[in-house]
């Protein structure tokens, strides 16, 4: 396996004299390289070696560049780009062109990156493995008969393959975190609201966050920087902080951690526990007080999650109809009503299809009380209880994932089973808090475990300052 | 206690306009059936006093000046991934 490339590793080639265009084909050549392990859906490569010859130009110009000039990226293919194909990875939008772009893409843009590649994922978002992408699972860089994680499972694996140095995903339940978890890299979810989702297909719109992954908690504080602020576009976006989101150079002073007991439990696979208590000794040694904490109501926040979102669900993607974009059956449609239902049966697969239904059955007239509601208002218990704990702690942790990643197919056919997968991810999505999934060494076969950072919101920054300070093999 | 029926998804499917198939309302039946049983346990969770949350960041009503922006996107832009377009009109099937 190829070694994770760093946002330095480009830039240092870059001032050493190599072309842009060489470091775009070199990464052209990865992805060729590494095409057994399907991370991607589409490969961006004329409008990306345009945009290398004109840094090469500006360059040799002598002009300034942006802060990451030449450096390529791939985005999940949830992400609208110019000149390319946005697929959600579903067969709904297989030949769906993007007629804008993202707010994300454009940022990045501006400061000199250079998309190359559009990643696969579940479609829609919809999963924790990627194997509910329409155009086939993504492989785990550790161990191909396993998933990558998921949702944004390319976007992980292609960071893990030294592909890019960086990558896109979204974080809507713990769709980067875990398989950042999976496939040994950084995974980020940001306060929600920091980052634009204008342009980023629609999941659960009360917890969808634009995620970063990256193979350093440092890289993922510079995407971030360049990310975040407001959109005049996304109405639930945050101004931005009036400080940087990289961390500074100076130590971090002594922070209170509180472990998260409900997480800790016989549950869990035990490489995975004793990672986290290997990077619990490890802050203790770097001088944080650590002690155990209860959040009570975290075991029941996977049932109000999978209530909420899919409630949110059957919203957003009441829009595929069709008529106005994305796959139509109307050969095949006598009238309008089965234009609508043999589209969207069609169109739309198996678990997109189960999450409408859960989604429109807990909205039900007489079902609305009983579920929607009622998940709605244990959510503010959950987040009472957060706020109860950052009265007293700076940052939790606990693992981000029970276990390690699992076999292509082991779960496929029990959904609530793949549900599982995201029940230590969903509390801070629901939530609004930030959480980034760090590296923490690997299990008896060789997979990677990342243990999860949470924060209060808008505490980013300190969260990644943490992660920096932990991240890669306790010493 | 919840039990989904095959005419619940059903019920629900057609809500959704979603034309599930008889096979896939029947294996949908007993996934729901689980899923739904699976959220049972919030009825036993004590909320009284609470209110339900549906924003998390604490923002409400955020508005704009009333003026026009440019997207920068086109009409063409935007027919371009219509399925089915006469001039520039997106055509569906006969309604009345």
């Amino acid at each position: 396996m190829t070694k994770p490339l760093t946002i330095i590793d480009i830039t240092s080639r870059i001032a050493g004299g190599e072309s842009v265009r060489s470091i775009v084909e070199d990464c052209f050549a990865r992805i060729e390289a590494a095409a057994d392990y399907n991370t991607l859906v589409s490969v961006v490569r004329e409008p990306a070696l345009a945009r290398a010859d004109a840094i090469d130009a500006q360059l040799k110009a002598g002009k300034k560049v942006g802060r990451l000039a030449g450096v390529p990226f791939i985005a999940k293919d949830m992400f609208l780009a110019h000149a390319t194909t946005t697929t959600a990875s579903s067969n709904m939008l297989k030949n769906f062109d993007a007629p804008y772009q993202a707010t994300a893409i454009t940022k990045l843009e501006a400061e000199g990156a250079i998309l190359i590649g559009k990643a696969n994922s579940d479609a829609f978002g919809h999963g924790a493995s990627t194997e509910n992408s329409d155009f086939g699972v993504t492989k785990n860089p550790y161990d191909t008969s396993r998933v990558a994680g998921g949702s944004s499972g390319g976007s992980a694996a292609a960071v893990a393959l030294g592909l890019v140095p960086f990558a896109l995903g979204t974080d809507t339940g713990g769709s980067s975190r875990q398989p950042a978890s999976f496939c040994g890299v950084v995974g980020h979810k940001p306060t929600y609201g920091t980052i634009s989702r204008y342009g980023v297909v629609a999941m659960g719109s009360s917890t969808d966050t634009v995620g970063i992954l990256a193979s350093n908690a440092a890289d993922t504080a510079t995407v971030l920087d360049i990310l975040a602020g407001k959109d005049q576009f996304d109405a639930t976006t945050l101004p931005h902080r009036s400080k940087s989101y990289e961390p500074s150079q100076n130590p971090l002073k002594p922070l209170k951690i509180g472990i998260i007991k409900e997480y800790m439990g016989d549950a869990i696979q035990p490489a995975v526990l004793a990672a986290v208590k290997a990077k619990v000794a490890q802050l203790q040694a770097l001088g944080h007080a650590v002690e155990e904490i209860s959040l009570p109501t975290l075991p029941i926040s996977l049932a109000v999650y999978y209530i909420v979102i899919p409630a949110e669900i059957s919203s957003n993607l009441s829009r595929y109809d069709g008529i106005k974009f994305g796959f139509s059956a109307r050969e095949d449609a006598k009238n309008l009503k089965e234009l609508y239902g043999l589209s969207r049966d069609r169109g739309f697969n198996a678990e997109n299809k189960r999450r409408i239904l859960i989604g429109t059955y807990v909205l039900s007239s007489g079902y609305i009380d009983a579920y929607y509601r009622k998940a709605q208002t244990v959510r503010t218990k959950l987040i009472n209880e957060f706020a109860d704990a950052f009265t007293k702690y700076d940052a939790l942790i606990g693992p981000v994932a029970p276990t390690t990643a699992f076999k292509i197919g082991a779960n496929a056919a029990d959904p609530l089973q793949m549900y599982l997968a995201d029940v230590m991810t969903v509390a801070a999505s629901l939530a609004g808090l930030p959480a980034v999934s760090v590296p923490a060494g690997a299990d008896s076969d060789g997979l990677p475990i990342g243990v999860q950072l949470i924060g209060a919101q808008r505490s980013d920054a300190l969260l990644l300052a943490l992660a920096k300070q932990i991240e890669g093999a306790a010493s | 206690m919840s039990t989904i029926t095959a005419r619940d998804v059903l019920y629900v499917a057609a809500l959704a306009n979603i034309a599930i198939t008889e096979n896939e309302a029947a294996k949908f039946t007993k996934e729901l059936d689980v899923i739904i049983g699976y959220f049972e346990q919030l009825s036993q969770v004590d909320t009284t006093g609470l209110e339900p949350t549906y924003q998390v960041t604490g923002l409400t009503s955020v508005t704009r000046p009333d003026e026009l922006i440019d997207y920068g996107t086109t009409q063409a832009d935007l027919l371009k991934n219509v399925p089915h377009v006469r001039g520039n009109y997106i055509e569906v099937p006969k309604v009345l």
